[in-house]
């Protein structure tokens, strides 16, 4: 069952279009990966779903969001801060800000119950205790009485991940939710997400620009570059045959991949900013394989097996 | 027995620790804090302590040098100098501190408000706000005499409003800031309400400065009080008020100084205290670098 589908999605800031043409749907138990390097329009995405564009000026100018059968683009505020943090999760990147310094742990977890559920507070309070338990956290009912600061950034990632799911979400978004912590911790957070997709039937948007972390827990992918989509399709068919010169580039640069002897590899170049996206294909800049048709016309989506990719020579390269 | 030590000494691990604890832990903190209570205890339990009726003239014994039975000597109407101090203590002390907290509370909704809500309110506000901040503290005090006269009702407007503008401008600086910090980004994503994100989170956040600078507005006012006392705008007679009680004595400087310098002192060392206690809960609180926005 479809819980998420973005169609032709186009964000835009007065006259500036950071995202244009982004589609990619998602359903219940299913992890989509949104990958790109930074500016390539992740985030952007994902604050699309949730609404929240209006605060730093964005709108939607074309394109829908239909959520559980629900149209979300052009949804009034009241409404949409009833989805937010009720039937949509979100997870930031930065577990170390984003819990409020001066509150205990536990209120700011019940928070989230009393105002979705309706639940009193000792009813919130059982809840939270229960979820922490599910998060694999010691000790959950003295945790509730401890403050952010007197707590570690996986754990302070997990109470993030616990608001998320108190008011029991049927979306969950994940931006970048290990980018702050450090590696061994990366492992368990993610591993934890997995868990929950299976455990409570959620959809996950997970946003990351490591793709070792998409082969290991995503169903779909969605390859994101200077605000487009470039390729989309099945984990699998992407990391089998990746069609698109970046996604060929990107899974290129997870180290290992070249064998331990070797130096990491990079991407020359950086994504190009908002206000000079090349014409025709966006990423014909940096790409080895650039042909003049690339500098005129943006190319549109090949099928190959159980992906797409928007490049005039898809399915030619190796 | 044992217990009850153990639960005060618990208590007392805790005051140690609070803010205000760790303001009183340096000497500095000690001294100007003890200083202030001492003050405040005397303003409270001014008519038990003072030997005198502050307002009884005994015109044989003016201008009468410090001495048994008037430790601090006698004014021209032979009324008892201590005991007007310790009562001006009271007036300086409730009017200063209510038209503090008259200004920090108006103070802190507009700037809450327009630090929250920006956009024209906020620049309304601000600019009347800062308008306020233009006029001399006298002209304001001035212009209350002028409407509803002399006397402490006016002088409470005249601080509260003098004020008004600093408690605004740090409150409106604290939300701008924090407006923008993650773990509002995080409420907000949670579909919280924005009374919900002002009150729970963002004023909570916001107060540790307002308070410190509260106090130490205090004793501003409480030279300020002392300056329209002086200029006869503020208490009237018999009141008893430290600047009043100077403004009388100037016409005796060299017969009697004792009836202005008291008073005089009173208020020096009052402010001194309220300002190097102010200083130390500042180091306690952390707080310095957000204190400059004001």
């Amino acid at each position: 069952m479809t819980m998420l589908e973005v169609r032709d999605l186009e964000v835009a800031f007065g006259p500036i279009a950071p995202l244009s043409g982004v589609s990619f749907s998602l359903s219940k138990g299913e992890t989509l990966g949104i990958v790109g390097e930074s500016g390539s329009g992740k985030s952007l995405a994902a604050m699309s779903v949730l609404g929240l564009l209006p605060l730093s000026g964005g709108r939607i100018t074309a394109g829908s969001i239909i959520f559980d059968g629900q149209e979300l683009a052009g949804l009034p505020e009241p409404a949409y801060r009833k989805l937010r943090g009720g039937r949509i999760g979100l997870i930031t990147q930065n577990p170390m800000t984003s819990l409020d310094p001066l509150q205990k742990i536990g209120p700011q977890v019940d928070a989230v119950a009393v105002l979705h559920l309706g639940m009193t507070s000792a009813q919130a309070r059982a809840r939270t205790v229960d979820i922490l338990g599910t998060l694999r956290i010691p000790e959950p009912a003295l945790i509730c009485n401890r403050y952010p600061h007197q707590m570690s950034g996986g754990m302070k990632q997990r109470i993030v991940i616990a608001m998320a799911l108190a008011a029991d979400p049927d979306l969950l978004v994940a931006d970048e939710p290990t980018t702050a912590l450090d590696v061994t911790v990366q492992a368990q957070i993610i591993r934890l997400l997995d868990d929950l997709v299976k455990e409570r039937d959620l959809a996950l948007v997970l946003i990351t620009h490591d793709m070792s972390v998409v082969a290991q827990t995503c169903d779909k992918v969605v390859v994101m570059y200077a605000g487009r989509v470039v390729e989309r399709g099945t984990v699998t068919a992407i990391f089998d045959a990746p069609q698109h010169p970046y996604t060929q580039a990107l899974i290129g640069c997870i180290p290992g991949a070249a064998g331990a002897d070797e130096h990491l590899t990079s991407i020359p170049g950086t994504v190009p900013t908002v206000l000079n996206y090349p014409k025709g294909c966006p990423f014909h800049t940096r790409c080895a394989h650039m042909q003049p048709i690339c500098t005129t016309d943006v190319p549109a989506f090949v099928s190959h097996n159980d992906s797409a990719a928007a490049c005039h020579f898809a399915g030619d390269m190796k | 027995m044992t217990s009850t030590t153990g639960v005060a000494s618990r208590a007392m691990a805790g005051f140690g620790k609070s803010a205000l604890g760790r303001a009183f832990g340096s000497w500095l903190g000690k001294i100007a804090g003890g200083f202030l209570i001492l003050l405040l205890l005397m303003a409270i339990f001014a008519p038990w302590i003072t030997p005198f009726d502050y307002a009884a003239q005994d015109l044989m014994n003016g201008n009468t040098p410090p001495a048994w039975p008037h430790l601090l000597g006698t004014d021209r109407f032979g009324r008892d100098v201590l005991s007007r101090v310790i009562y001006g203590a009271r007036t300086s002390l409730s009017v200063s501190a209510t038209a503090i907290a008259i200004s920090v509370s108006v103070g802190m909704t507009l700037g809450a408000a327009a630090g929250y809500f920006g956009g024209l309110f906020e620049r309304v506000v601000m600019t009347v706000v800062d308008l306020t901040w233009s006029f001399p503290d006298i002209l304001i005090a001035l212009i209350f005499v002028a409407i509803i006269g002399p006397g402490l009702t006016s002088t409470m407007f005249a601080i509260a409003i003098a004020y008004l503008a600093q408690f605004t401008r740090l409150t409106r600086a604290q939300i701008v800031q924090l407006k923008r910090e993650t773990f509002i980004e995080a409420t907000i994503n949670l579909g919280a309400r924005p009374s919900h994100i002002l009150l729970r989170h963002l004023l909570p956040n916001a107060i540790a400065p307002v308070i410190v600078v509260g106090m130490l507005a205090i004793g501003d006012g409480i030279v300020l009080e002392a300056t329209l006392g002086f200029f006869g705008l503020g208490a009237q007679p018999p009141t008893p008020s430290w600047g009043a009680m100077m403004s009388s004595g100037t016409a005796q400087l060299f017969l009697s100084p004792w009836v202005i310098i008291f008073p005089g002192v009173v208020v020096a060392v009052t402010v001194v205290a309220v300002n190097l206690f102010g200083d130390e809960l500042i180091r306690a609180l952390d707080i310095r670098d957000r204190i400059r926005g004001a």
